[in-house]
């Protein structure tokens, strides 16, 4: 019964995405829509079919999630320690925090064309876009969180025996949680933007790639098809964070 | 011997301006093993910044703390410390809480999970265990605080304020239940409160500390034996009254 009411809620939330789609087909088959401009949903399914029956979708989405997760896992670790090192180590705010307070601002894309020139056309140039693109929202959060912990738990930990290195972890990482957490769903969210962006600039395999070749010759239905993929991951990938944000902070939210 | 020594403790916080606050001045006390001692005084009067100069949560300004002759530095499970807002870690459970200590001394994981629930059972929250701290009354949030630091098994227990954010009937239930505890493992207790009968209810001797910066204005003995007159409490408190009625009028 309960898995039934959840399937109906969700029905309902993404009614209006249904809806979106249906007013597309209508567009479409009505003529209102010009073809050349947004291939009709049945065109676009056709060439979706067909990029993943012969394997290439499969295969440039795979090097797309290999980048991104190991850019954006990086930025996670990385931008984990620093912020919380920033927050409760006096020479390390000293050292980092200018530089963040710096390069904050910047739009992330602007990095790519140089970090291509650097690392070339492969692999390497968009992890580190990726990485470095995702790694000030996952510092500025865990620095945020790790500020503001209460200082009675570092204290209580220090009587109860923890060392003053164990509990950086112990106590500070986890009572940051809930902001090192959102942090770090702003960077999954950046992490497909700078993805893809890196890749349409220059890359020979990848979704953004896809993207960017099928554009060029013309091939609209086969682009399509890949943002979709691209939209789809996305969304993907953010429910799934969400739900595990949800188990990791249940501690939060269980008013009696 | 004292178990524990303030020898000329002062304390003094960075102010606003250029002068800082002196929050204690000239503290010379010595606390016997196993005594029950506390501590009251005007609000402001640095009564918890003494607990946390022993706690070695703070650094002295002056003076010296030993505790078994040794000074000291810095936090140790020695000493255990029970807050007024228990300071519980909300995202551990009940058990996850009362073992963190047993955790950090490398007790391994079955007997530090029988020793938990045995502290557990004491502070009557069985059936509890698996619960997070923000689903249990502020009375049972401090149950679970005495069980988490009990179960270090500290010589000397610290105690801030321990039963103040709670409701009148829940703090005489915990204050009854702290005494038994303490009847059945000795251990040396320093209690802060602003409750004047309870310290006079629960200590062997109640130090009263004077208006900032706070010196010691007077030591008390308040241990009552079994023939002492129904009135000797009233009287006390009555005495102990007194005195901080002269401090307040200092401040106030």
């Amino acid at each position: 019964m309960r898995a039934a009411n959840a399937i109906a809620g969700t029905l309902y939330y993404y009614a209006p995405v249904a809806l979106l789609i249906l007013c597309w087909d209508l567009g479409s088959r009505l003529g209102l829509l010009s073809a050349d401009l947004l291939p009709s949903p049945e065109a676009t399914l056709a060439a979706f079919r067909a990029v993943l029956d012969s394997g290439e979708l499969a295969q440039q989405a795979s090097v797309s999630l290999f980048r991104e997760s190991m850019g954006f896992l990086a930025s996670v670790v990385v931008g984990t320690v620093l912020g919380i090192a920033m927050a409760r180590i006096e020479w390390a705010r000293v050292l980092i925090r200018p530089v963040v307070t710096f390069f904050y601002p910047m739009p992330k894309t602007a990095l790519i064309p140089i970090l291509l020139l650097w690392f070339g056309l492969g692999d390497m140039s968009k992890i580190a876009a990726i990485f470095l693109g995702c790694l000030l929202p996952v510092v500025i959060s865990s620095y945020n969180g790790a500020r503001g912990v209460e200082p009675l738990l570092v204290w209580s930990a220090r009587s109860l025996g923890a060392g003053k290195f164990g509990v950086l972890w112990k106590i500070i990482l986890m009572a940051a949680l809930p902001d090192i957490l959102s942090g770090v769903r702003m960077a999954l969210a950046l992490s497909w933007l700078l993805l893809v962006s890196a890749e349409l600039l220059l890359a020979q395999k990848g979704l953004g790639f896809m993207i960017g070749y099928y554009g060029e010759t013309g091939d609209y239905a086969t682009m399509f098809s890949a943002i979709i993929v691209v939209v789809l991951i996305g969304s993907i990938s953010d429910r799934l964070f969400l739900a595990l944000m949800g188990w990791s902070l249940r501690w939060r939210n269980l008013s009696a | 011997m004292s178990k524990i020594k303030f020898i000329g403790v002062k304390k003094a916080f960075p102010g606003h301006g250029a002068e800082a606050v002196i929050a204690l001045d000239g503290i010379d006390l010595g606390i016997g093993q196993d005594e029950f001692v506390s501590v009251v005084g005007p609000s402001g009067c640095g009564k918890s910044t003494l607990l946390y100069l022993l706690g070695g949560f703070l650094e002295l300004s002056a003076g010296q703390i030993l505790v078994d002759g040794k000074p000291v530095t810095e936090p140790s499970p020695e000493r255990g410390i029970v807050f007024q807002h228990f300071a519980l870690f909300p995202w551990k459970t009940v058990m996850g809480n009362v073992e963190f200590g047993l955790a950090e001394s490398g007790m391994p994981k079955d007997e530090r999970r029988a020793v938990a629930q045995r502290y557990i059972d004491m502070v009557k929250l069985t059936g509890f265990e698996h619960s997070f701290p923000n689903r249990l009354s502020g009375g049972m949030q401090q149950r679970v605080a005495l069980a988490r630091t009990l179960a270090c098994d500290p010589d000397v227990l610290l105690m801030d304020e321990p039963f103040g954010a709670l409701d009148a009937q829940t703090r005489h239930i915990l204050q009854q239940e702290l005494l038994e505890i303490w009847r059945r493992q000795k251990k040396t207790v320093l209690f802060v409160t602003h409750d004047v009968r309870e310290a006079v209810i629960l200590s062997e001797r109640v130090v009263v500390l004077s208006a900032r910066p706070g010196r010691i204005k007077a030591v008390l003995d308040t241990k009552l034996g079994a023939d002492a007159p129904r009135t000797a409490v009233e009287d006390l408190c009555e005495t102990i009254w007194s005195l901080l009625r002269e401090e307040m009028a200092l401040t106030a």
